[in-house]
Parts: structure tokens; C-alpha cells; sequence
């Protein structure tokens, strides 16, 4: 059963990268872009991580995933503002 | 089904890979080849977990994309839009050196047809298997690169030294970037001391998983990248003096136990039964050190502040006032 | 009767996918940072990716190997947007 519901997080989440790639390619701005790009795939990643935690099972597999997702969220949160203000520097060259 | 899942999926890896190089390597501007290089070395990376190889995924990850990445853009730094030479002719050399790297492809892929299908071959890795358990460590790879062919990874360090002493002798180091705004610097704030635990994670875990010496060194260098990128001239280094005992660290690590274990009695390196795995620790961490180091020198490109014979006077009190 | 292992496999493929449908923005993406973009996708959807195949090839290890994998494309992310005169 959890293994059922675990499925069903990744495949969810798969779901969210593969929106994040269509938002990626239709969206007309590079910024809406790193919207798209960030927030989606952010998400995705944390429904992947923990429908894995179901499917494999185990605390600190679980805890491990868990971090992480975390560490990637911050880490691409500030890889976007740095790329947004790259190109907010560039366009007002 | 899985396995033809498993083609469609190893197929598109590889379309991807192909097509990423062929983006990196044919982009008029360098910085935009130097963007697709690191995305090439980050998807090289999953292919290398694919293949079941995660000690390569480790290096690729961490040198390949990262590293590499940051030195071809220290390289551009100065340069704003640099594009290469805009009519490039296929002269005969170019087309000569075509012709030999699609013949050297051919011939890899007619013995890789064959050896693939030969039957029983003498694989190596039954024999590392075999002999590891007296190996002192758990990992096959760190047993190969630190006892079964400790030769190699000498003189491998040795070629590192040999490298970075060439980089030094480039002169000293340019100026630093300015001093990181609040959200470069709050990233720095936590992404240093994780690399650096990382760093301690992987060299402590490569006895009997995949991780060792060079991922370690590697992660150090990364967090050195990082404090540059964020203005400190230093790159987060110690000393001089220091870092020439670090530079040589490796080494001397490598010599000293070959030394002790010449002077009781056994092969140069062959270590004593139950010594091996406290000494493949020590010489590990000796050349995490090392290598971290050089990685850190080669990134900052020339002697960082300190090292004496800066250079104007005014670069000396430039860098003497700051971190 | 699909198993678990086939989703997952089928599930990485078409992560793969989304990745390269990705990856063309990255390539056509008319300013520079929008080549960035790939350096991001690619962090992300590489971990994600490594997960995946850390559990369908019983590799736990390669679950380090995402965290570095993370971790550096951080650093790749900042050494790309940094340039000698900045203000921040």
C-alpha cells in the first residue's frame, strides 16, 4: 500500500518537471522562465524525494532524501536570484 | 520489459550527452560554449551513475562540472564578449585531424563489437574482488588507487605539484572580485562549511564507499571557488608557509610510509599486514590536502597575496588591507 | 502485472525527456541567461534523476552523489554570474 502511494508521489512529480520544461520552453521572459524553471521543478523534486522514501522505506533514507530536497530548494533558490539579477545588470547595460 | 526500457532510457542518455558536446563545442561565443560544458559535465555525471560507477559520478560532478566550469570562466573573466574568430575554415590540417579521430572511433568501436562478445574473458575486477579483503579497505577503487597501484597515484600527485608549480610561476594572482552583495554571501555563509563537511564525509567514507582523496580534494577546492567568487583574495587558504607544506603533503605522505616500510623490511609501499588500512587513511588525508590545495592555486591562477614578490607596491597594499 | 521497477524506469525516461525538451530553451534561449537555465535544470533535474536510479539500481551511494551534484551546480550557478564589476 505505501508502496502504491509512493508510486503515486513520483509519478506526481515527475508530472511537476515535466510542466516545469513546458513552462520553460512557452513562457516569453527569461524571469517567468526561472519562475517556471525554480518553483516547478522544486516541487517536483520534493514529490519524487518523498515517494522514493515510501517506495525504499527506512527512517534515515527518508531523513537523508529529506535534506536533501532541502539543500537543493536553497540552493537553487539562490542560483535564480543570481541569474535574475545578472540579467537585470545586463539589461540596464 | 525492463530491459528495453532500460535501451530507450540509456538511448536518450546518450542523444543528450552527444548533443550537449555538440552544443559546447560549436557555439560561436566562449562563454556560452563554457555554460553548456558545465551542463555537459552534470549530465556526464548521471551517465556515470548509470554505468553503476559512482566514484567517477563523485569526480565528474565535482571536478568535471564545477571546477572546470569556474576555471574557463576565470579564464574569460576579463573578457566581456568574446567570440571566437568568425570565418572558421575547414583547412587541411583540420580535415586531416577529422579523418584520424573518425578512423580511431572506428577502430574503438570494432573492438568494443568484439571484446563485448567475446566468451570468458580474465576480467580484472574478479581478481581486485579476490585480493580485497587484504587490501585493508572495503572499496575496490580505493583499494586499486591506494595499495595495488599506489605507484600511480604518486606520481599522479607528483604531475599535480609539477602543474601547480607551473601556475605559481605565472606571477601573482589578479585582483580580487569585489566583495559579495548580501545573497552571494549568505550563500557562501552555508555552502562552504557544507562542502567542507562533505569533503571530510567523502574522505572518511572512501574506505568502503565510493568517495576517496580526490572527490574530497575536490569538494575543498569547490569551497575555495566559492570564497573567492565572494571576494576574499585568499580563497580561503592558510598562509604561504602553509600552503607549501600542503602542496607537498601528498607526496611526502606517500615517501614517508614508503620510506618506514623499506625500513622494515618490506617492498617500497607494500604495507605490513593489519597496517594497510590506517595507512591508505593517512596517506588519503595527506593528499586531500594536497589536492585541494593545488586545485584552490590553479583556480586563483597565480601566487595569491603573501607569497612574497608581488609585484607594484600599491596590489601589495590593495590586498593587505582586505579579509 | 508492472512492477515497481518498470514505473520507475519508464518515470526516469520521461524525466529524461522533460530534461531535453529543456535543454533545447537552453540552446535557442536568446540571452545568456537563458543558457544558464540548463545549468539549473540540470541541477535539479540530475538530482532527481541520481534518486531515481539510486533506488532502481540499489546504489545508495549515488545519493551522495546527488548532494554534490547539488552542491556544485550552486557553485557553477554563482561562478557564471559573477563578474569583475559587480555591484553585488
Amino acid at each position: 500500500m505505501t508502496e502504491l502511494i509512493g508510486i503515486l508521489f513520483v509519478a506526481i512529480g515527475i508530472a511537476f518537471f515535466v510542466a516545469g520544461s513546458i513552462g520553460l520552453l512557452r513562457l516569453p521572459d527569461l524571469h517567468s522562465r526561472l519562475h517556471a524553471l525554480t518553483k516547478a521543478d522544486n516541487l517536483g523534486l520534493g514529490l519524487l524525494c518523498a515517494g522514493l522514501a515510501l517506495i525504499d522505506g527506512g527512517v534515515l533514507n527518508a531523513v537523508k532524501l529529506f535534506l536533501i530536497w532541502v539543500l537543493v530548494l536553497a540552493a537553487s533558490a539562490a542560483a535564480a536570484h543570481l541569474i535574475a539579477q545578472q540579467a537585470l545588470r545586463q539589461a540596464g547595460k | 520489459m525492463a530491459v528495453q526500457l532500460w535501451q530507450v532510457l540509456d538511448l536518450l542518455l546518450a542523444g543528450l550527452t552527444l548533443g550537449l558536446g555538440w552544443a559546447a563545442v560549436s557555439s560561436p561565443d566562449l562563454r556560452r560554449s563554457v555554460v553548456f560544458f558545465i551542463a555537459f559535465g552534470l549530465l556526464l555525471a548521471v551517465v556515470w551513475a548509470r554505468l553503476q560507477a559512482p566514484d567517477l559520478a563523485l569526480a565528474e560532478a565535482a571536478i568535471g562540472a564545477g571546477l572546470s566550469g569556474a576555471l574557463l570562466l576565470s579564464a574569460l573573466r576579463d573578457e566581456p564578449d568574446i567570440t571566437m574568430v568568425g570565418d572558421v575554415r575547414v583547412g587541411p590540417v583540420a580535415a586531416l585531424i577529422s579523418l584520424a579521430s573518425l578512423t580511431l572511433a572506428a577502430v574503438f568501436a570494432w573492438v568494443t563489437v568484439h571484446t563485448l562478445g567475446a566468451a570468458d574473458p580474465t576480467r580484472l575486477a574478479d581478481q581486485i574482488t579476490a585480493q580485497l579483503p587484504d587490501s585493508g579497505v572495503g572499496n575496490p577503487v580505493t583499494a586499486v588507487l591506494l595499495n595495488f597501484r599506489a605507484y600511480d597515484t604518486l606520481l599522479e600527485l607528483a604531475v599535480l605539484l609539477a602543474a601547480v608549480l607551473g601556475i605559481l610561476a605565472l606571477g601573482p594572482a589578479r585582483a580580487p572580485y569585489r566583495a559579495a552583495g548580501p545573497l552571494l554571501d549568505g550563500l557562501i555563509r552555508w555552502l562552504v562549511p557544507l562542502l567542507i563537511l562533505t569533503a571530510g564525509y567523502l574522505l572518511w567514507v572512501g574506505a568502503h564507499a565510493p568517495g576517496g582523496a580526490f572527490q574530497a580534494g575536490a569538494m575543498l577546492a569547490a569551497a575555495a571557488v566559492m570564497l573567492r567568487l565572494g571576494g576574499h583574495a585568499g580563497a580561503g587558504l592558510p598562509q604561504a608557509p602553509t600552503q607549501r607544506i600542503l602542496l607537498t603533503a601528498g607526496i611526502a605522505a606517500f615517501v614517508a610510509v614508503g620510506g618506514a616500510t623499506v625500513a622494515t623490511g618490506h617492498a617500497f609501499l607494500q604495507y605490513p599486514e593489519g597496517w594497510s588500512g590506517g595507512l591508505i587513511l593517512l596517506i588519503e588525508t595527506a593528499a586531500t590536502l594536497a589536492i585541494a590545495t593545488t586545485l584552490a592555486l590553479a583556480y586563483i591562477g597565480g601566487r595569491p597575496p603573501g607569497w612574497g614578490s608581488e609585484g607594484s607596491a600599491d596590489t601589495a597594499t590593495k590586498i593587505g588591507g582586505r579579509d | 502485472m508492472i512492477t515497481t521497477t518498470q514505473i520507475l524506469i519508464a518515470g526516469a525516461t520521461l524525466l529524461l525527456l522533460t530534461l531535453g525538451v529543456g535543454l533545447v530553451r537552453a540552446m535557442v534561449g536568446p540571452s545568456l541567461q537563458d543558457r544558464m537555465l540548463s545549468v539549473q535544470l540540470l541541477g535539479t533535474g540530475g538530482v532527481a534523476l541520481l534518486l531515481l536510479l539510486s533506488s532502481l539500481l540499489a546504489i545508495p551511494a549515488l545519493i551522495d552523489v546527488s548532494l554534490v551534484l547539488a552542491m556544485l551546480a550552486a557553485v557553477a550557478a554563482a561562478a557564471l554570474t559573477r563578474r569583475e564589476i559587480d555591484d553585488d
